[in-house]
């Protein structure tokens, strides 16, 4: 078995004096789907933010435990969180492009990188926006508002926004519950294109869409883990007893 | 059957909370038609008297709009009626670009500080010192600007310290406060999720006020100056107290000048109605008006193509 590329040991999380997350063990392989699943509020969300620090802007979080990222703490203070985010990207629940061009769109986070090469920019939007498969619907519209765009499309941008700056591991919360199916179904298509060169962790509600697209599941409830396997065993042949209640539909 | 009835009879009737309705609807109409009414009496009042400059002294617009010399009632050397507005309509523009040019970094700095890196104190701050800068008077703001800033132009930049220097210097203070608080207004309304976007494709905090809120915030930063200008544009009375009051074309930021509204204001009880210095008057009453239509118009138009599309 290769070395996980994130992994987060013994991590709890407060939110004042409220713990959110209890002692979390979990290991992610690179080139995998990881999807986290599991009842609303039992902190999927708030442990998807402890891997790429976006926590650190909400008042009152204290986290205690370790994330390592290829064996590196995330946490501790020599770490460039810069460079973090830019190999650890994030789409969000909501599509939430930038209010500008898709050109601008896709090129942001380059161009605080300091790229300015229009050359490279070009290549780089086309490359990004095919990955997302988004290429063929806007290629002619590069340079109108991402905000005209159906909500689906939108999510795509996004995608490729964070693409752009070649990150190794995508974390994605609730990608596609605000989409209609078809934009889903495109986006779960992308993802598994896209699993053989990144590493995708992606929250979902949509217990079908984790079992066809991922290749472990975790279990949370309640900020703790209840169990974490291969995703067919997890649907299929759950060793906890609230997992499968929980995938059989029976509560949550 | 004989329910359903009573039932029917009950809906048709006009029932005395639908009379309410009526009747509050009858009195918001009449007031507005009445505003409208005011408003348009205004307007017309003002083109009248402001348009007879031209169709009843015969006054050419060339002469009006691009002399250099004002003194209605009297000749130039060339032989031409001095109504020259051309100083005033530069002074007025002079004034209001410059002030609008030194407020607004100071404006979308302080907004940026209020909204971005210290919101607790921010707003702490914001509201008190706003309400007080916009609720002091402007002749006070004038006296200060006489007794301060003139002499103050006087040392720095020598001449006699009246000018459209001085005249930014007290606008920049009296709108300030107007282009500060609409700033912050837009930078609040530029969504959270934007800035965590930004954050998470790897910016730091400044790249994105830089690079996303502000830009997203461009069109309300726009609104917030050209609203700073109007303002500016229509001070009368403070500007009067430090501008000099000299009917002629700025030479330098120090000479004395004059503005639209400073002539108006220091000419408008010396003048007797339907003469030609009265109509003169009138005329720059009425380019004041042209320009605040424009003001308007503008921020419409911003507003209109800016709008945050939800
Ligand atoms: N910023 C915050 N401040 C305080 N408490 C928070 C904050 N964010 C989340 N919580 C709390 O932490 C717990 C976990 O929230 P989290 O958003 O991670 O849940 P989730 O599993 O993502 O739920 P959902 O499926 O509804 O998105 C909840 O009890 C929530 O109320
Ligand atoms: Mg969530």
């Amino acid at each position: 078995m290769d070395k996980p590329i994130i992994s987060a040991q013994n991590l709890d999380l407060f939110y004042g004096d409220f713990q959110a997350l209890h002692g979390i063990n979990l290991d992610f392989d690179a080139n995998k789907i990881s999807a986290l699943i599991g009842p609303s509020g039992c902190g999927k969300s708030t442990f998807l933010r402890c891997l790429n620090r976006m926590n650190d802007m909400i008042d009152g979080v204290k986290i205690t435990g370790t994330v390592q990222f290829h064996g590196q703490d995330i946490y501790s203070p020599q770490v460039n969180l810069v460079e973090l985010r830019k190999s650890i990207g994030m789409v969000f629940q909501q599509p939430n492009p930038f209010p500008f061009s898709v050109y601008d769109n896709i090129t942001y986070g380059l161009r605080i990188a300091g790229v300015r090469d229009k050359q490279q920019l070009d290549a780089i939007v086309e490359r990004s926006l095919k990955q997302a498969a988004v290429w063929d619907e806007i290629k002619d519209n590069l340079y109108d508002n991402a905000l005209a765009f159906s909500g689906g499309q939108q999510q795509r941008i996004c995608i490729a926004r964070v693409l752009a700056v070649s990150p190794s591991v995508i974390l994605m919360d609730e990608p596609t519950s605000a989409l209609d199916p078809i934009s889903s179904a495109k986006i779960e298509n992308t993802l598994l294109e896209l699993k053989k060169d990144y590493t995708i962790i992606i929250v979902t509600h949509n217990l079908q869409q984790a079992s066809r697209i991922s290749d472990k599941t975790a279990f949370f409830m309640e900020g703790r883990i209840v169990e974490y396997d291969d995703t067919t065993k997890m649907f299929v042949n759950p060793d906890d007893k609230q997992t499968e209640d929980y995938v059989s539909g029976r509560f949550g | 059957m004989q329910q359903n009835q009573k039932l029917a009879k009950q809906l048709m009737k006009k029932s005395k909370t639908a009379r309410y309705e009526r009747f509050g609807h009858l009195l918001s109409l009449s007031a507005l038609l009445l505003i409208m009414a005011i408003v348009l009496g205004i307007i017309i009042f003002i083109a009248t008297k402001g348009l007879s400059t031209f169709f009843k002294d015969h006054i050419s617009l060339k002469d009006f709009f691009g002399g250099v010399i004002w003194n209605p009632g009297t000749q130039t050397p060339s032989g031409q009626q001095a109504v020259g507005a051309l100083p005033m309509i530069v002074g007025s523009f002079l004034v209001t670009i410059l002030a609008a040019v030194v407020s607004t970094p100071f404006a979308i700095g302080t907004a940026v500080y209020m909204t971005e890196i210290s919101p607790k104190r921010g707003a702490k701050i914001l509201q008190p010192v706003t309400e007080l800068l916009v609720g002091i008077p402007s002749v006070v703001y004038g006296f200060i600007g006489l007794s301060v800033v003139v002499p103050f132009v006087r040392h720095t930049f020598g001449g006699s310290g009246f000018g459209i220097l001085s005249g930014t210097f007290v606008l920049f203070v009296m709108i300030l406060p107007t282009i500060v608080s609409m700033t912050v207004d837009s930078l609040k309304a530029v969504p959270k999720y934007y800035r965590q976007a930004s954050l998470a494709l790897g910016a730091t905090k400044w790249q994105t006020i830089w690079k996303v809120v502000l830009r997203a915030a461009t069109p309300g930063i726009l609104t917030a100056i050209v609203f700073g200008m109007a303002r500016a544009f229509g001070e009368a009375l403070a500007v009067q107290m430090v501008i000099g009051n000299a009917a002629l074309m700025p030479h330098n930021l120090v000479s004395p000048a004059s503005t639209l509204t400073s002539v108006l204001t220091a000419g408008m009880g010396n003048t007797v109605m339907g003469s030609l210095q009265n109509d003169a008057l009138w005329s720059l009453a009425l380019v004041l008006l042209v320009m605040s239509l424009f003001f308007n118009l503008l921020v419409h138009f911003i507003g209109r193509k800016g709008a945050f599309k939800k």
